[in-house]
């Protein structure tokens, strides 16, 4: 099982109600996966500021602030629940050794527009836990886990993102994920989880260092073994692909203002004007992106 | 009578077209604010007539007996799977495996349907305005599955006995699957069928397909087809 679900804004109308559109799109998921959840949510990056977006795990947060404080300079530390976001204009190849060496905490993604938030529990708590009511954005990407590939934690509740301002979300399972996981350590790659959707986020991230995202997912066409409903975010937004055999389900709406994607159409029933838009099931093996 | 399923729960809702009061014999309703809920309208036994006015989740009108069901939207995976008797009306697109597994009635999409659609049909009568998605009529034993617009690959893949129509391209045909001669008996069956579904398409404009019959039983010289 697992949900996966989508907003891609066409306009800025509903920039500010992102947060509450993708929050009743997960609680409505979490029949599809009750045991854990999360959300990248993507915001403007028109400063030059890194957002590091960091579970704290069991650390607490004056312990961690105390300690990130000696060896960095911040602009700012928000937190929310048991995360933080870490803002400053300390590039990656910097600042992502300095948070390794911290042993409990668990980085979740960093980039210039996105923020990413995840936890173990259900859906309709979690979206309550760090206020996604709240937030506004251009684009988001949410996911309701039922476990199957590995075990129930932190580490192994989607959105994956292991590159800059990258996510991906799953709905399916990976067959070939342990050779490619190896093949891809070899070339530099970093994993923190034994989870397969992990590698198929880790694959996307080496192959678009040279090639673009519709490229890249077509590539993973040949390369990715298994059952999937992908949703691949950037910081321009987000492409959509299904397996070839397309078990796993996805439904699109689109109207002049927005795209949504979701595992069933009732994610979206609550969505603006959604009983006019446009909807259709993204074809197997076909990409489909908006924005950039 | 009006079941807007925004104020009653899906069970009340269902349990009641499951019963309906014969005293009163009530046989026409409403149902709004489907809001893409699953299992709407599965299980009903009686001759009654039913609109959904919306979009509905998985598993609409699944084991349908004699009612008359109407979606005035899309439908999710599987409407219509099991149906035994009645008509099912889709006026949007359904998802994947439409009519799945059905022994009888008469399931029509307007629009198109997704992969697998008729998958082991078993007496059901399908048509299909749009197009079909690949695997469709995939182990399908009986009934028809008619297509006015194009079937994607792999269509009627171990097939037994269900006549498939198609006007449209086919993008490939499944294992054991060949397209027929279409003889009078089945022209006149299509041209009832496209008559039930509103069409006037003549039957000329389509092609039949059906099973070759190589793999019914195991057969060692076939051993790379299964």
């Amino acid at each position: 099982m697992c949900g996966i679900v989508g907003i891609y804004l066409k306009s800025k109308k509903f920039e500010k109600s992102l947060g509450g559109m993708l929050s009743k799109m997960l609680v409505s998921m979490e029949s599809r996966g009750p045991d854990s959840a999360g959300f990248a949510i993507y915001n403007s990056d028109k400063n030059k500021i890194y957002k590091y977006s960091v579970c704290l795990n069991e650390m607490s947060f004056e312990k961690f602030k105390k300690e990130i404080k000696k060896k960095v300079k911040f602009t700012t530390i928000e937190k929310n629940s048991d995360h933080v976001i870490l803002k400053s204009n300390k590039k990656p190849n910097k600042m992502l050794p300095i948070l390794e060496d911290f042993s409990t905490i668990s980085l979740v993604g960093y980039g210039k527009s996105i923020e990413i938030f995840k936890q173990v529990g259900k859906p309709s708590n979690i979206v309550k836990k760090f206020n996604l009511n709240n937030f506004s954005g251009t684009h988001a990407i949410g996911h309701t886990r039922m476990a199957t590939e590995s075990a129930i934690t932190t580490d192994g509740s989607h959105p994956y993102s292991t590159g800059e301002d990258e996510c991906l979300v799953h709905n399916g399972s990976l067959s070939n994920h342990n050779n490619l996981r190896r093949k891809l350590k070899k070339r530099g790659s970093k994993f923190s989880s034994d989870n397969d959707t992990e590698v198929a986020a880790g694959y996307i991230s080496d192959s678009l260092k040279k090639r673009n995202l519709k490229k890249t997912l077509n590539k993973g066409l040949n390369d990715l073994d298994g059952f999937y409903t992908f949703i691949a975010g950037t910081h321009s937004g987000f492409a959509v692909l299904r397996d070839e055999i397309a078990c796993k389900p996805a439904v699109i709406a689109e109207t002049k203002d927005y795209v949504a994607i979701s595992s069933e159409f009732q994610a979206m029933a609550h969505l603006p004007n959604v009983n006019n838009a446009k909807i259709f099931e993204p074809e197997p093996g076909i990409v489909y992106s908006w924005g950039k | 009578m009006i079941l807007n399923l925004k104020k009653l729960t899906l069970r009340s809702v269902n349990e009641k077209l499951q019963n309906i009061d014969r005293k009163k014999n009530k046989r026409d309703f409403i149902i709004s604010n489907p809001e893409g809920n699953h299992a709407i309208c599965a299980g009903l036994t009686e001759n009654i007539d039913v609109t959904i006015k919306g979009h509905v989740g998985y598993y609409c009108a699944g084991m349908n007996q004699n009612a008359n069901i109407i979606v005035d939207g899309n439908v999710g995976t599987g409407v219509a799977e099991n149906m035994m008797s009645g008509k099912v009306h889709v006026k949007g697109n359904a998802s994947q495996s439409a009519g799945a597994t059905a022994h009888g009635g008469t399931l029509i999409i307007d629009g198109d349907a997704s992969s697998r659609c008729g998958i082991s049909m078993k007496g059901i009568d399908i048509i299909v305005k749009g197009s079909v998605g690949h695997m469709s009529a995939f182990m399908a034993q009986s009934g028809n599955l008619v297509v006015c617009g194009n079937a994607g690959e792999a269509l009627g893949d171990s097939l037994y006995e269900t006549d498939i129509y198609v006007k449209g391209k086919v993008k490939s045909l499944g294992a054991d699957c060949e397209e027929k001669k279409m003889s009078k008996k089945h022209k006149t069956k299509l041209k009832e069928l496209l008559k039930k579904a509103g069409s006037n398409i003549k039957p000329e404009q389509f092609k039949r397909y059906g099973s070759a019959r190589k793999l019914y039983n195991f057969n060692i010289d076939n051993v790379s087809n299964y």
